[in-house]
């Protein structure tokens, strides 16, 4: 298990366990966190699981790849720390991790 | 010839052309009923088609691997026997019960049909372009800031911003910019994800002086009364910069809204799935069947393999609505002559 911490726009912080080897996604939709939608299921096909990764985590999460790069063109405000939380998978040394999740998905 | 605005009668009309739907086809046609589809997208397939059609799927039984395209693909040719005719970039507005039953249904394009019996086949509801959040932009849609272009004079010597990176603003940049008075092309990287080909032609174009474009987000508008005036960019840097902007089109690619389905009169569970009975996944409303992803009963499971079976009841009970009285006899395709005539392979 590793634990991530979900911060909503107005600034709620819910921390969750999140299985290692699910998705920060699937985490987030199994333990009924508000902000993520996933309307693809987590195919890298929609944006809507987007999140800010915290600074202090993103070398540890890492870049997203181009396919990601290409969906997040869908989201708004990207910022450098966007990444798609479909994408980001829950390892043990991502315990403590903490997202933002965007004022709107779609 | 049809009179403008007399309704085309069919068997069935089935609102939604995913994968569900297009089963749909299959196994009414196998029953002797004819049918119609409408769907918003401007091609088959649904959510295979336009959320991940080079996507895996593992779960359909007898197929360990396709994909949205294969699946779209290979279930429009096992439908091809049974003709059915495809009104595309349309979206059903209302529905209306004139008889027992029969519907008259209207689309946004002014279609009108008649139909004995009505299939719900919409999925997570109709895609619909995804609206940029810039504060404000609200009073301008419809006026000066369109998600799609109906008529490329609207655009004739406007400053026009087209705000995207995939191919539709690609493609649209390169159809308008030589009609608009300045074109700049805004995008959060200066990658693209649109085909090379219209990528080269852009750049071709901004290296001719011919069009500018922006890396960048456009995050406020200027204007009144619904007239664009201007539009804030913010540069990757962090700096603001006004555009001369009359007119914006801002491609973000589709969501999925239920959209008309919450009007049509159906109970709705959590507001957005159609409770059904298991036993022919008709709604509360006789005649009128959801099947798919949009529906709802206790133990439903959103998968395609299991529309493909709530496809097979539905036609069963709709039956009897296309021919009341008639007896249905059971039949398997492997065994029936009957079938494979329909099927064109006996």
């Amino acid at each position: 298990m590793a634990k991530i911490t979900y911060i909503d726009a107005a600034g709620v912080a819910r921390a969750v366990d999140g299985e290692i080897g699910s998705t920060v996604m699937e985490t987030a939709i199994k333990n009924g966190v508000p902000g993520i939608e996933a309307e693809c299921g987590g195919a890298c096909a929609c944006s809507t699981c987007h999140v800010y990764v915290d600074e202090a985590w993103r070398e540890k999460t890492g870049e997203p790849s181009p396919m990601e790069e290409d969906m997040l063109d869908f989201a708004f405000e990207v910022k450098p720390n966007s990444r798609l939380s479909c994408q980001i998978k829950v390892t043990e040394a991502l315990d403590g991790l903490v997202v933002t999740t965007p004022e709107r998905q779609a | 010839m049809r009179a403008i605005n007399e309704p085309i009668k069919t068997d069935v009309l089935i609102v939604g052309a995913g994968p569900v739907g297009l089963f749909a086809v299959f196994e009414l046609g196998l029953l002797d009923m004819k049918a119609h589809l409408i769907d918003i997208l401007d091609k088959p397939g649904g959510q295979c088609a336009e959320l991940y059609p080079e996507k895996p799927i593992y779960d359909i039984p007898g197929v360990p691997y396709t994909t949205g395209h294969g699946l779209v693909d290979a279930l429009m040719a096992q439908i091809k026997p049974f003709a059915a005719t495809f009104h595309l970039g349309e979206m059903v507005e209302t529905i209306e019960r004139i008889g027992e039953p029969l519907f008259r249904v209207a689309t946004d394009s002014g279609k009108l049909f008649e139909a004995k019996v009505l299939v719900i086949a919409a999925g997570g509801g109709s895609f619909q372009p995804k609206k940029p959040p810039i504060p404000g932009i609200e009073p301008y849609e419809g006026k000066s800031v369109f998600y799609a272009v109906r008529k490329m004079d609207a655009f004739r010597d406007k400053d026009l911003v087209i705000v995207g990176g995939g191919d539709s603003a690609l493609d649209w940049t390169l159809n308008l910019q030589p009609i608009a008075k300045r074109l700049t092309l805004v995008h959060r990287r200066d990658d693209f994800r649109a085909a090379p080909d219209s990528v080269n032609k852009m750049r071709a174009l901004v290296a001719q002086g011919a069009m500018d474009l922006k890396i960048g987000q456009v995050t406020a508008l200027q204007g009144a009364d619904g007239m664009l005036t201007g539009a804030t960019l913010k540069g990757s840097d962090g700096a603001l910069t006004t555009l001369a902007c009359e007119a914006m089109l801002p491609f973000f690619g589709l969501t999925m809204k239920l959209g008309p389905v919450a009007n049509w009169g159906l109970p709705l569970r959590e507001g957005e799935l159609i409770p059904v009975d298991t036993a022919s996944f008709e709604t509360d409303q006789p005649g009128i069947f959801a099947i798919g992803d949009i529906n709802w009963y206790p133990g439903k499971l959103k998968l395609i393999l299991s529309g493909f079976h709530e496809a097979a009841l539905m036609s069963q009970k709709a039956y009897h609505y296309v021919f009341p009285g008639k007896r249905l006899v059971f039949q398997y395709t492997t065994s029936s002559t009957s079938l494979q005539k329909k099927l064109g392979v006996a």
